[in-house]
């Protein structure tokens, strides 16, 4: 089954006339993901290699019955390509750009509250279900397919964790890459509860890093919703204090944002929690052959 | 994948991050410093006093006799704990601002060397209150907290009176109404008619200037009333969202390239991602995460890093040569770590930035390189073909980090 993409995802990128958006577009084609269009303003009815590209995304949804659109345009119209993508029906929304202005990312999420929309991103790496689908930038050719469900703030984290799993023979389900600004469509929760109701999913690995609270209330979630065994690892617990500006932050999370901290609540409701991505990967192993 | 720095997203803690921002990408802030953000204040009609900016004793003189006597001698510095480091001082007269403004400037603060002071009328304080507007990463809202127990850190008001903190979240698309503002006030336990006016007010044009220059965080602490019963912003803490600067070319050149750290401002104009940490072993990554996970590993392996410098997403050969420029102007690094997982970052790329570096600059640290997905085969081969005396590939994470510890031995 997987999560969020899979073999009947249609895909529009909006932005495949760029050269990212055509390099990554091209290859999430070659590994199989149903690329049915592109949308870029201004050169509608030309084509990437066979790919038709339209003026607007309701054009391409009305000639490509696309459901799920990946975001490659720049940061500066990335939050409009989204709203256009949503007006035009797609319920699936993936946001690779980086560096979305956050005031735009607060009105979009709250616009997208109550509908049936999922948001992935921004500034993430995307969604890969191998074997089935990638709509993203994540290098497939590192992960194989399997009942592992991985979900992280981290792009190249989360290839050194799928690379590890891969080493010791393990396969993902479905790998996610939630993205690390300040507002991202889909948190960590979200993800975890679209694992837990994956039927391929067995089990679940969850990368964070320090900063935030995600990963505690991601715990806590665990522990009340999730019935499937979870792993975590936990990127920074060398780094040093920083500076703070303003105190508003710590009081809202209430959480010290620490590797450690992080590590604790997750260890608190049953979660192994790996030091290293090595470890982590061992970790998983250890539960699956259990 | 913009990336944040190592310990948080430097705004993170200003977006509700834990201490320094907070997400391994510091979502980028802009923090402002206390006489930028009171000037935004003034400007959105948000009363505060009169000041001017000084950058020597003399015109510190001449601040003070512009806006009148008594003054206060604020250092502007990017950093809290001013008052109790000596750099805020009350100045009586010309002399005294005279002496306070030499002892303060070129003060150092937490590492922040004091180049500028504010200098400010004196204002009576009958009460201090606490107003902030800032991002709530959970509930993906601007989150209002208001109190009139100033004064004190807000984290303690926080702790041990929490009934005491008044918390009010804003639907972005609704927008700030007169109502959150009474809420706020009213809840808040403020009982004057005339302080709930004035406060009413001032809500409404902090969430006014809160989305004016896309800030991340708005913070009055405190608010004060004075005797004669007029509600002023006395400090201000102000951070803006990196992403939208774009737009706002007004703010961004409100930047103090010279409160930052040296190489981490040349690593700003290079558009690398760096930290400068204490230790020999160089790092550079591609992503926070992995960036922060590398240094985790060599502090594992016995090392001690000697700084955090993500590569960002692109890394291409520019933006290589540019990373190591940075890292080697710092003499305590002994060796340098490459740890790179492409995605978007292509590893032939990468290799070719490094040989291009090695090249201009005439490295001759010891470098040792571990490449992984896209195109890293052809990375490996382009290295391998090189054949440079100081340069080494390891196969996995954990090996290059230890055979980059041993090197910095």
């Amino acid at each position: 089954m997987a999560i969020l993409v899979d073999n009947d995802t249609r895909l529009v990128v909006q932005g495949l006339t760029g050269s990212e958006g055509r390099f990554h577009g091209l290859r999430n084609r070659s590994h199989g993901t149903n690329v049915v269009a592109g949308v870029t303003p201004g050169k509608g009815g030309q084509d990437v290699e066979g790919i038709p590209v339209f003026d607007s995304v309701s054009a391409a949804v009305a000639e490509t019955a696309a459901n799920t659109a990946m975001v490659f345009v720049p940061a500066a119209f990335a939050a409009d390509a989204m709203f256009e993508a949503i007006g035009a029906g797609i319920s699936t929304v993936i946001c690779i750009t980086e560096g979305v202005p956050a005031h735009e990312m607060l009105r979009l999420h709250a616009f997208v509250q109550h509908r049936d929309i999922r948001i992935v991103g921004p500034n993430c790496p995307g969604v890969l279900s191998p074997g089935k689908a990638n709509v993203g930038i994540i290098p497939a050719e590192i992960f194989r397919e399997g009942s592992i469900g991985l979900v992280s703030r981290s792009g190249t984290l989360t290839y050194q964790i799928g690379h590890e799993l891969t080493q010791l023979g393990i396969g993902c389900s479905t790998i996610v890459g939630i993205g690390g600004d300040p507002i991202v469509g889909s948190s960590f929760i979200d993800v975890l509860g679209l694992f837990e109701a994956d039927e391929q999913t067995e089990y679940v690995v969850i990368v964070g890093e320090i900063g935030g609270d995600e990963e505690e209330k991601a715990a806590a979630f665990i522990e009340s919703e999730m019935s499937k065994p979870v792993v975590g690892y936990i990127a920074g617990f060398t780094a040093p204090p920083g500076k703070t500006m303003g105190h508003a932050g710590a009081i809202i999370s209430g959480s010290a944002g620490t590797a450690e901290a992080k590590k604790d609540a997750l260890e608190a409701r049953g979660v192994r929690v790996g030091r290293t991505p090595t470890e982590a990967a061992q970790l998983v192993a250890e539960i699956a052959r259990a | 994948m913009s990336e944040e720095r190592l310990n948080p997203r430097r705004c993170s803690h200003t977006c509700a991050d834990g201490p320094r921002g907070s997400s391994g990408r510091l979502a980028r802030a802009l923090d402002l410093h206390e006489y930028q953000g009171k000037e935004l204040f003034r400007q959105h009609g948000i009363p505060v006093s009169e000041g001017r900016l000084a950058l020597d004793p003399a015109s510190a003189r001449a601040a003070a006799d512009d806006v009148g006597y008594p003054v206060v001698v604020k250092a502007q510095v990017l950093t809290g704990g001013r008052g109790k480091a000596g750099g805020i001082k009350l100045a009586e007269n010309a002399d005294e601002v005279e002496a306070h403004a030499g002892e303060i400037l070129g003060m150092d603060i937490r590492g922040h060397v004091v180049t500028k002071v504010w200098i400010e009328r004196a204002s009576d304080i009958e009460r201090e209150y606490y107003l902030s507007l800032t991002f709530d990463r959970s509930a993906k809202k601007p989150l209002f907290m208001f109190t009139t127990q100033g004064g004190m850190e807000i984290e303690e008001v926080a702790a041990t009176s929490p009934d005491a903190l008044v918390r009010l979240h804003v639907d972005p698309l609704e927008g700030c109404h007169p109502w959150h503002a009474r809420r706020l006030v009213y809840d808040g336990g403020v009982t004057d008619p005339s302080e709930q006016k004035q406060i009413a007010a001032i809500v409404l044009k902090l969430y006014e200037t809160f989305v004016a220059t896309e800030a991340m965080l708005c913070e009055i602490n405190p608010l004060i009333v004075t005797p004669e019963g007029e509600v002023r912003a006395l400090d201000s803490k102000f951070s803006v969202d990196d992403n939208a600067l774009f737009r706002h070319s007004d703010l961004a050149e409100l930047r103090d390239a010279a409160a930052a750290d040296p190489l981490e401002a040349l690593a700003r104009e290079k558009g690398v991602t760096y930290v400068k940490l204490d230790g020999e072993v160089g790092v550079l990554g591609n992503g926070a995460g992995l960036t922060m996970s590398t240094v985790d590993v060599v502090t594992f392996a016995g090392g001690r890093p000697a700084n955090f410098c993500d590569l960002g997403g692109g890394g291409d050969a520019q933006g290589v040569v540019d990373a190591l420029e940075v890292i080697t102007r710092d003499p305590q690094v002994r060796a340098i770590f490459f740890n790179i997982f492409g995605g978007i970052t292509r590893g032939d790329e990468v290799a070719r930035g490094i040989l291009q570096a090695v090249g201009q600059m005439g490295l001759e640290l010891p470098i040792v390189v571990r490449l992984d997905g896209t195109n890293a085969e052809e990375g490996r081969r382009i290295l391998g073909e090189a054949a440079l005396p100081n340069l080494s590939t390891e196969a996995t994470m954990l090996d290059g980090a230890r055979r980059a510890v041993e090197l910095a031995a």
